[in-house]
């Protein structure tokens, strides 16, 4: 194995300008002349952590694939950069609810990096700057250790933690994080929540974090949308937790 | 061409063992070194990507295709079967794309069309003789302008798996993230598809219908169980398919086998070997998850 610096700090380390946004317009889905989302008009700011909260069904994860470009949708999505860069292509970092793999899959963290770095075919390995960039995201979020580990042999969470460092190589302008599925309980949930929220003040990107539980965002988020097939509501966490559209459509219990 | 066919047959006929003075064992010999690792670089991406049951239907689909250029009175059926297995390939991948039903359904619909097409076609043009041989295949039946196009074939899939090997396995993980990654999946996984398509029908007259699948699967099965990472993956793959495709081959000289089948228990007793040494593997194959590209 070849000899691994210690992780310095990405290149950009910095604070988010605020300037840089992602602006949708009348974003609408529509799937065999069903209305999946309608309308959605909204902007993402760098250095803002928005959680899109809503009911199963409600075309969260939808509306994170409209924005990838996935499926198709009408309206506009656009991206203004800040300065410095201002009229560059929208790079999207993107978190998935899960993969797919069996427990004994022959597919280690840095076999995951190659993969997802581009043509040269995973079975020559990462090239030592790839390498390098792989324990640079790694670190970021405190799984460096994990780099030559086996996929099947991680838990939920430190799973979850790669897939948010592969989501940083390139760095992102815009991260959407799905709400992973399964293997991941309140505390570890809290625990990845956390790591957001320090990215966010490390990164110029603004952040989307899907969630079907309001509670559990409401500690890291800036703002909240509350969306069912169109948004019904946006806000802080404390004006939507107070909110009696959102606790109904939420199904949380009014004490 | 004619030289180097010429030096094969010479280097081959120069060993000190019987079956290397046969003409047709040398040519089949060549055949199972272009074979086995084709069969690997792709077999290693069917059991990634979960295609076990779509690479075992397309064989069966090339059955119909036979029947389809016997009827057409072709000289050469072999190139209805290839037009008609990529054709299947790509009605079988849009309609997985499209269908809301459980995708082993859809397939199981196709196989059972194209063996009843095949056997009905096969059957009232009296080439019931033709149709056992492609159940089971035929090692005698190579020739050396079969062995050249199955060498660019391999050519041809080694150049594409150095381009798209890394877009496929990612698909195989989540196609969401392929997508965000600049993958363009749906083309990504109909050239697979293609692929697959050609590669299964060139080997199909010398390996048989019923067991092409398990040349192309077992041995990356196998690999499964002892490799940790991609890269000893194929490595094992291609070690196991080759040690398979030329042990069988040899034996079946000896014991007077087929060689299609004879080759298969080769395969299959190393998968039977690698669960011994590894027995703990076998109880962690459960899926992690279910398919990944779902709607919430």
């Amino acid at each position: 194995m070849p000899n691994i610096p210690e992780p310095a700090p990405l290149e950009t380390p910095h604070t988010p300008c605020g300037a840089c946004l992602t602006h949708v317009r009348n974003l609408g889905v529509h799937f065999h002349g069903r209305t999946v989302l309608e309308n959605l008009t909204f902007d993402l700011r760098c250095g803002e952590i928005t959680a899109l909260v809503g009911p199963n069904g409600a075309g969260k994860t939808t509306l994170l694939r409209a924005l990838l470009g996935e499926v198709p949708h009408t309206g506009d999505c656009h991206f203004h950069g800040g300065p410095g860069h201002p009229h560059r292509r929208l790079v999207i970092g993107y978190v998935p609810q899960r993969l797919t793999y069996d427990r004994a899959a022959p597919l280690s963290v840095a076999d995951l990096f190659a993969l997802s770095g581009g043509p040269r075919p995973v079975f020559f390995g990462l090239n030592a700057s790839r390498r390098i960039a792989a324990h640079t995201a790694l670190a970021e979020v405190d799984a460096a250790h994990l780099l030559n580990r086996r996929l099947g042999d991680l838990s939920g969470g430190e799973l979850q933690r790669v897939l948010l460092a592969l989501s940083l190589t390139p760095e992102p302008d815009l991260l959407l994080l799905d709400e992973p599925q399964q293997g991941l309980d309140a505390a570890g949930m809290e625990l990845f929540h956390d790591l957001v929220a320090r990215l966010r003040g490390r990164f110029d990107m603004a952040v989307v974090l899907v969630s079907h539980d309001l509670a559990s965002v409401a500690r890291v988020a800036d703002r909240v949308f509350l969306l069912d097939g169109k948004l019904l509501a946006v806000g802080t966490p404390t004006e939507l937790l107070a909110s009696p559209l959102a606790r109904q459509r939420l199904g949380l219990v009014n004490i | 061409m004619s030289f180097l066919s010429h030096f094969w047959h010479q280097l081959i006929g120069a060993l000190p063992w019987d079956w290397a003075q046969f003409h047709y064992m040398q040519l089949a010999l060549l055949a199972v070194l272009l074979a086995a690792p084709l069969f690997a670089l792709i077999g290693t991406q069917v059991v990634g990507l979960r295609l076990v049951f779509f690479s075992d239907t397309l064989g069966h689909a090339a059955l119909a295709g036979l029947g389809v250029g016997v009827i057409a009175g072709l000289a050469e059926p072999w190139w209805a079967m290839l037009v008609w297995a990529v054709l299947m390939a790509l009605l079988m991948t849009w309609v997985q794309r499209r269908s809301r039903a459980g995708s082993d359904t859809v397939l199981g619909v196709f196989l059972a069309f194209s063996v009843a097409l095949g056997i009905a076609l096969l059957s009232h043009r009296g080439q019931t003789k033709q149709l056992l041989n492609y159940l089971v295949g035929d090692v005698l039946s190579i020739t050396g302008h079969q062995l050249v196009a199955l060498a660019v074939v391999l050519v041809v899939t080694v150049a594409l798996a150095l381009r798209w090997f890394n877009a496929l396995s990612l698909i195989g993980l989540n196609a969401s993230l392929a997508g965000s990654r600049g993958v363009r999946v749906a083309w990504v996984q109909a050239g697979f598809a293609v692929t697959v398509a050609v590669a299964v029908t060139m080997v199909i007259p010398w390996v048989g219908l019923l067991l092409i699948n398990a040349f192309l699967v077992l041995p990356a099965a196998t690999a499964r169980l002892l490799a940790r990472d991609m890269r000893q993956y194929l490595i094992w793959t291609i070690g196991l398919a080759l040690s398979s495709g030329v042990g069988g081959l040899i034996s079946s000289y000896y014991w007077d086998t087929p060689t299609g089948a004879t080759i298969v228990l080769w395969a299959t007793a190393f998968y039977a070997l690698a669960l011994l040494v590894h027995p703990s593997r076998l109880d962690k194959t459960s899926l992690n998850a279910e398919p990944a590209g779902a709607v919430d």
